[in-house]
């Protein structure tokens, strides 16, 4: 079996962080595994810019941010990437498994960092009533149908949802030309930031429905309307209140949920700044939702150091 | 033109069973479907299990056929190498009135040939289910039970059916039939088409098939089955399937296991007007947690992670499966609500005894290609098998859905054996049905989709025409 110093789980900023601060903190063997075809995770569609305002003190889009760790990591010897390549299986005596075209390969490492990121809340998981068609998508998918495929899902758009990454979406489909007919959020005021309340709904006249709930999905093929209620801060439907939105699509923006199925499986359990087995740490989405990439970058690099304290002790 | 010897309306697993099964013999056949991809009606959406036969009314067809369905469906599975286990079912019986009513059954299955049936008391319940709700006191074990793919099933028919020579024709609706001399024509919506025997196999719209031959002696009334699928992390909720005592119109809500792992609870039952209303209800979901709660109590909401409805193609209180007289040559396999699935092997027999009688000479072919070859999953196998494939084939090392782990090669591979649309490839590999229901990768099977198939992604569909997953490209 191959021996690393050091695996880490995940070339998001998470990921690439860790992978930095651990390399400067004195481990020089460290594999990087990303299962995409490029290192930047979630940063790569997001093309707008907002990123590193606290890091970096500038206005950064998401690729330029992701850019700037890519650089170091592309810098330095000690840090190998392996793209295309994701980690099917982790065991609590530190091996991990991973699978690339071509390849499957089983490593033993002293220590390892999961940095896997997250999902996004689907519709399946909200118990939305009506038809299953197509046309219902989470918003994440959405933007990288958009930004990264040039496809666009949709023309009359309502997001269910007011999360930072939904609001975004809201501008996004504006700005193509698609026509957002209302954001729905069933609690009193947004989820998301203050500036993306403004700059991506209010400067676009996008109406936001707030102490709203959809009620049900109609549409054999493709989404046809929506039903939408008024409810009360119980979330029960304020009677008579229920209307009709014509749409074709579905934007699900109702939250993130981190990714750590490879940890549970491993009956490993995360604590504070590291886990229940002394060696696997998890920083990032993975460990817990973050609203700005700023801060992950900040707390991945104290965990990259954590990992090279145990890794060289 | 051509004149088919038989014609098959319906590619759920009726039409599909009766299409593999006439393949033994010198035929020309043709299973018209009206959708793009086959078992995209009642075949897909229901609960999977192949019943041992202890719900049925000892004078019914569907009694029979069941219990014939159970036994015949072990050897096809070997056959056709698609997953069928046996897990044993239980009805329980939670007071002495449902005790007597329990042994009432026994007796109706025993006489209808149900093997291996036995009564269990507490302590056997609690020993070997214990996450049954602990006020159960008897449960009748029915060992036979088991569960399979209802959708892979038809696939796998469908594959080993072509394979010995059937032609499937798909988006391809029957839209009149005429009795001409010694054949049928049948109008579609693509070509005309010529069969001197005609099997009306067609679900939920078996009436309005009939129909077009004059025969109106029923109706297709649909029952709708609400499901809710669970993760796959409580796999092991149960080892059996869990029944309570059948109401009059359905077996009840049940705790199913899956051939996928993920356990399921379901289905309602309800009749409704229209055969198209396959929409999920608020109050659908808490009559079935309120009922799966008293099986097993510590089922919560926020283990669902899916859901979805079927409609049961109800005629009357059994299946009808008979020559129609009237238009000689026309055989309707109608009214089939559950056990349909179950009986699918046994229907097929049925049906090609009913052609014999009828005149249809079914001389066996020299060559009959009963076996198919395994495909390939990687969630099912062991990590140093998989290496293996690696080894062989790259693109097993490309994993597209990484919730379900499904390489880029399982979906080229669906496509190859008749894959069209992004739930043809879910059906058939289990790409984006995991947790993030296709988030992550729904663009990269489009991809494939589109590079596979030929056509621009703009023309994926969901499941056919109308259901395109983008408006435009940008
Ligand atoms: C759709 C979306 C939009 C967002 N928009 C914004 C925004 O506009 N502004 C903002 O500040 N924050 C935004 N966020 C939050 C942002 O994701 C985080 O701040 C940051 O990207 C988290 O970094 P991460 O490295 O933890 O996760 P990610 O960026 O998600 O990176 C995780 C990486 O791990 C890889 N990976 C996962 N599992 C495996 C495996 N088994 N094997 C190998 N590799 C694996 C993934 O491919 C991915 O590259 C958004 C999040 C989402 C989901
Ligand atoms: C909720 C639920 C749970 C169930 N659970 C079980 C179970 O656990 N075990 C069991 O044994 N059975 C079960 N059943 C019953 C079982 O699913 C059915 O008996 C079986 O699937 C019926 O298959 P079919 O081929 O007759 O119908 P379908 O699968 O509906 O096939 C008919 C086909 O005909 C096509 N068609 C219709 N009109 C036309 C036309 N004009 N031209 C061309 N094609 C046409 C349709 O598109 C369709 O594909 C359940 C049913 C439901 C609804």
């Amino acid at each position: 079996m191959i021996k690393r110093d050091l695996v880490i789980v995940g070339g998001g900023p998470a990921g690439m962080a860790a992978a930095v601060s651990a390399y400067e903190n004195g481990v020089k063997d460290i594999l990087l595994l990303e299962r995409d075809q490029y290192l930047g995770g979630i940063l790569n569609q997001c093309i707008h810019t907002g990123f590193g305002i606290n890091y970096f003190k500038e206005v950064l889009t998401g690729p330029e941010y992701a850019g700037r760790f890519i650089k170091k990591i592309k810098g330095v010897s000690g840090i190998e990437v392996s793209l295309k390549s994701i980690a099917v299986k982790l065991t609590n005596d530190k091996t991990i498994t991973f699978l690339s075209p071509g390849r499957l390969k089983t490593i033993k490492a002293r220590a390892i960092i999961m940095a896997t990121g997250c999902r996004e809340k689907t519709r399946e998981m909200t118990h939305i009533q009506g038809t299953r068609p197509a046309g219902v998508f989470s918003a994440g998918l959405a933007q990288k149908l958009i930004n990264i495929e040039g496809l666009l899902p949709g023309k009359e758009v309502v997001i269910i949802g007011s999360g930072d990454i939904g609001l975004i979406m809201a501008r996004r489909f504006a700005l193509e030309g698609a026509k957002v007919k209302a954001v729905i959020e069933i609690q009193k005021k947004s989820r998301g930031l203050l500036r993306n309340m403004v700059q991506c709904v209010e400067d676009f006249d996008i109406p936001v429905y707030f102490n709203h709930k959809i009620s049900r999905i109609y549409g054999k093929d493709r989404v046809e309307k929506v039903s939408v209620m008024k409810v009360n801060d119980n979330f029960n439907e304020i009677p008579g209140s229920i209307f009709e939105i014509k749409c074709d699509t579905i934007l699900m923006s109702v939250g993130l949920i981190s990714e750590n199925e490879l940890i549970e499986m491993a009956g490993v359990k995360i604590e504070e700044n590291k886990t229940s087995v002394p060696g696997i740490f998890v920083c990032g989405n993975s460990f817990k939702i973050y609203d700005v990439v700023d801060s992950v970058t900040t707390d991945s690099y104290l965990i990259g150091k954590l990992a090279a304290d145990y890794t060289l002790s | 033109m051509k004149i088919y010897d038989v014609a098959i309306i319906g590619a759920g697993v009726i039409g599909t069973s009766i299409a593999r099964e006439l393949s033994r013999y010198r035929l020309d056949v043709a299973l018209l479907e009206k959708e793009t991809e086959l078992a995209f009606g009642v075949s897909k959406s229901n609960s999977g299990i192949i019943h041992p036969g202890t719900q049925n009314p000892p004078a019914s067809l569907k009694g029979k056929l069941c219990v014939q369905g159970n036994f015949l469906i072990r050897k096809i599975s070997k056959e056709l190498n698609v997953d069928f286990k046996e897990v044993g079912e239980l009805i329980v019986a939670f007071n002495e009135d449902e005790i007597k009513e329990l042994l009432r059954l026994k007796k109706e299955a025993e006489f209808l040939g149900v093997p291996g049936l036995k009564t269990v008391d507490k302590a056997w319940l609690k020993e070997n289910e214990p996450n049954l709700n602990s006020v159960v006191v008897c449960g009748l074990y029915a060992p036979t039970a088991g569960i399979i793919s209802p959708y892979r099933f038809v696939y796998d028919l469908a594959e080993n059916a072509i394979k010995n020579g059937v032609e499937i024709h798909t988006e391809t609706k029957v839209i009149d039939i005429i009795r001409v001399d010694k054949y049928f024509e049948i109008v579609t919506s693509k070509e005309l088409f010529k069969t001197k025997y005609l099997i009306n196999a067609a679900g939920l719209f078996a009436d309005d098939i009939s129909k077009m031959l004059t025969i109106d002696d029923f109706r297709i009334k649909p029952r709708k089955g609400e499901e809710f699928i669970l993760d796959k992390k409580k796999e092991n909720l149960t080892n059996h399937l869990i029944f309570p005592l059948p109401s009059k119109i359905s077996k009840g809500v049940l705790i199913i296991k899956t051939a996928d792992g993920n356990p399921m609870i379901g289905p309602t039952a309800e009749d409704i007007e229209d055969k198209e209303d396959f929409s999920t209800s608020d109050s659908g979901f808490s009559k079935v947690l309120l009922s799966a709660r008293r099986l097993i109590p510590s089922i919560n909401d926020k283990d669902i992670i899916s859901y979805f409805a079927g409609l049961r193609p109800v005629a009357g209180d059994d299946f009808i499966i008979r020559h129609e007289s009237k238009a000689p040559g026309f055989i309707n396999v109608a009214g089939m609500q559950s056990p349909g699935l179950t009986a699918s092997p046994a229907i097929a027999l049925l049906v090609a005894d009913i052609l014999k009688n009828n005149g249809l000479a079914l001389k066996k072919k020299l060559i009959f290609h009963a076996h198919r070859k395994k495909t390939i999953h990687l969630f099912a196998i062991p990590l140093p098998q998989t290496k293996k494939l690696i080894k062989k084939d790259a693109s097993y090392g490309d994993i597209i859905c990484r919730c379900e782990m499904v390489s880029a090669k399982e979906i080229q591979d669906a496509i190859k054996r008749g894959a069209k649309t992004m739930d043809g490839v879910k059906f058939r590999t289990r790409a984006q049905s995991g947790r993030c229901h296709g988030s992550f990768c729904t663009t990269r099977i489009m991809k494939i989709l589109a590079e596979e198939t030929q056509t621009p992604l703009a023309g994926i569909t969901k499941r056919g025409k109308g259901s395109e997953i983008i408006k435009e490209r940008i």
